[in-house]
């Protein structure tokens, strides 16, 4: 296909021909090009269809299990009065501590490398190593959990107990609450900085007073997403050795946290990998009540966001 | 702050409170300081962990034999711990999940980033991220009960535990990692680019094919090999879907045992401290734990060096 040399010589059939085997080669191309996006289109359309399956095979078995009973009942080895309470009270509980643990911690450490020493080599490592973490199976984080907080802190945790899952867990999500901290810290003006500074404000007090309260909703955000990660974990939680079968509920105090424990995630993973169909179906109302939580907890941060930004 | 524009007497000046203000930055600086560090004694504490129990294990099995050999019977009077039946599966549920998970995710990436209108990628992006928000566990039913059942009209041999579904599966919960990261690296290209390349009159694919992926491409194969470092780590759908059977080969019909199921297999076992099943779930870890930091290395080291940079 040479038009622009053929260009140089008076209109003749030659041109004629050649401009139709381009316009025939552009017909091809553009027809490639049509089939790609459709392609494209295909792959996302797949993707979504998807979770729509998911949702819908986990909506058809669960729904019928699904009652006040299955909330209130502890498990059991007849299908019929097996229910959820114990894991669901274990992911309350396991929550509000992972919360505790890793709001302080995070938002600290994530203040510590953005406003106190940023652009030194101390936080350039501590980033390095933090985005190194973030790679680690979480199945390890189960075995750290299972060494240090099993059975080397054994005299605080008292073992395979709520305490002990929860700060496995609390350093798994710890990282996403330092990347987020730093990440909205780092969205506020320095001219404020600089405001508080001249007004003979120390650094802390800027932080507690200005740019602190600008940042929480971006911090809040991580905190909830980092909390939707933990609440579905359940190798790390397998891995130190939580129970299966626990009939009854930790106590409502301190004594609580060195309590025996399950959560919702591995209910499922233990109904699911029985046999008879009875138990599938609870796995599948069980995971109705995760996803809810799971749902209801994204849409608050996705409100934090939108509410907040600016 | 106020100040006293009277020349007052020197001892009833108003001063400032700066000794507190000071303990109280330093004690900040401490604690946050001490928190920062935590993220660092965490990887201290994975690396002390698994080492000293993987030292302790390999004190009753032979480096030697733990890489050569072909039987993983940690039960049996006589236990052979051969690593490679265990590598073997994980290598092949990860192969399934990245034969899956790479077209979708990349297609995905480049629709979302190049045909999408801005509207419709508003709604997709946040679809995309509910999908990579769903629990493996859950994952790991729909491998098992649906996935599997579905195979299963087509493929008549296939087992109810198997390799196939399992890394089908896993493919589908890592296809929005490679899709969001990709579609990151994808949108970051400048249009200054694209629009050369139209200038030169190229078809949208071709513009894409030609210009816009491979100005992309470290961007792209870090996004492929971190979904790589994920899914050899992806316990409970393989846990659930592919079987307990340590089987050395590639056959994906059959029911087989991944590094991570094997952890799962002897934690939810009530194994003492100290016995050979339990150190050997650490030596697994640092098997593991090993491969996926090279992979976040080369991931790392990949965008670094090949990074395109437009000012």
């Amino acid at each position: 296909m040479t038009p622009l040399s053929s260009q140089a010589k008076p209109l003749d059939a030659g041109w004629d021909i050649e401009q139709k085997q381009v316009l025939k080669a552009l017909g091809r191309r553009q027809g490639i090009d049509q089939g790609f996006s459709w392609l494209a289109l295909s792959a996302v359309i797949f993707s979504l269809f998807v979770l729509v399956v998911l949702l819908a095979d986990v909506l058809i078995d669960g729904i019928p299990v699904l009652s006040w009973n299955f909330l209130t009942s502890f498990p059991s080895r007849k299908a019929e009065t097996a229910g959820i309470v114990s894991a669901l009270v274990g992911t309350i509980w396991v929550m509000v501590l992972v919360a505790l643990v890793t709001f302080p911690i995070g938002v600290g450490a994530g203040i510590f490398l953005e406003e106190f020493v940023p652009d030194s080599w101390l936080a350039r490592a501590i980033e390095i190593n933090i985005s190194n973490l973030a790679g680690v199976p979480s199945i390890i984080y189960g075995l750290l959990g299972l060494q240090v907080f099993v059975r080397i802190l054994f005299p605080i945790t008292q073992g395979r107990t709520v305490l002990a899952g929860a700060l496995t867990l609390a350093l798994l999500v710890l990282p996403i609450v330092i990347i987020a901290t730093r990440e909205s810290l780092r969205a506020i003006p320095g001219s404020l900085r600089q405001a508080g500074f001249a007004l003979g404000a120390t650094r802390w007090q800027v932080i507690r007073s200005h740019i602190f309260p600008l940042a929480l909703p971006g911090i809040l955000t991580g905190v909830i997403l980092a909390l939707s990660r933990a609440i579905g974990e359940t190798a790390p939680l397998i891995t130190i050795g939580a129970l299966t079968y626990i009939p009854f509920l930790p106590e409502l105090s301190l004594r609580g946290l060195q309590s025996p424990f399950t959560v919702l995630p591995i209910q499922i993973f233990n109904w699911v990998s029985r046999p008879q169909a009875d138990f599938h179906a609870l796995a599948a109302g069980a995971i109705i009540v995760l996803m809810v939580i799971l749902l209801l907890m994204n849409a608050t941060a996705i409100y934090l966001r939108n509410r907040f930004q600016k | 702050m106020t100040t006293n524009s009277l020349p007052p007497e020197p001892n009833n000046l108003w001063q400032p409170k700066r000794g507190l203000n000071k303990r109280v930055e330093q004690a900040i600086i401490w604690l946050f300081g001490l928190f920062a560090l935590i993220s660092v004694a965490t990887t201290f504490g994975i690396v002390l962990s698994l080492l000293f129990e993987t030292v302790e294990f390999f004190k009753d099995v032979p480096l030697w034999n733990f890489f050569t050999d072909r039987q993983w019977t940690p039960l049996f009077s006589n236990p052979q711990f051969g690593i490679l039946v265990l590598l073997s599966a994980t290598f092949l549920t990860s192969l399934i999940a990245l034969l899956v998970a790479v077209p979708l995710g990349l297609l995905s990436a480049i629709y979302l980033s190049e045909y999408a209108s801005p509207r419709l990628r508003k709604w997709l992006k946040p679809a995309l991220e509910i999908l990579a928000g769903v629990p493996t566990v859950v994952y790991g039913y729909f491998a098992l009960l649906l996935v599997t059942p579905f195979l299963q009209i087509f493929i008549p041999q296939l087992g109810g535990f198997n390799a196939l579904s399992a890394g089908i599966v896993m493919g589908i919960a890592i296809t929005p990692l490679i899709a969001s990261l990709s579609e990151d690296a994808i949108y970051a290209v400048p249009s200054a680019l694209r629009d050369g390349s139209y200038a030169l009159g190229l078809t949208k694919r071709e513009t894409i094919f030609g210009v816009v992926l491979p100005a992309a491409l470290s961007g792209i194969v870090a996004s492929v090999i971190l979904a790589v470092s994920r899914a050899v780590g992806e316990t409970m759908i393989v846990a659930l879907a592919a079987g307990q059977n340590p089987r050395l080969g590639l056959n994906p019909f059959v029911p087989v045992m991944t590094m991570t199921a094997y952890i799962v297999q002897v934690s939810l076992g009530d194994t003492p401290a100290g016995s050979i099943a339990f150190k050997s779930i650490f030596a697994v870890g640092m098997t593991l734990f090993l491969l996926t930091l090279v992979f976040n290395i080369i991931s790392f080291w990949f965008v670094r060096k090949f990074r395109e940079t437009y000012e």
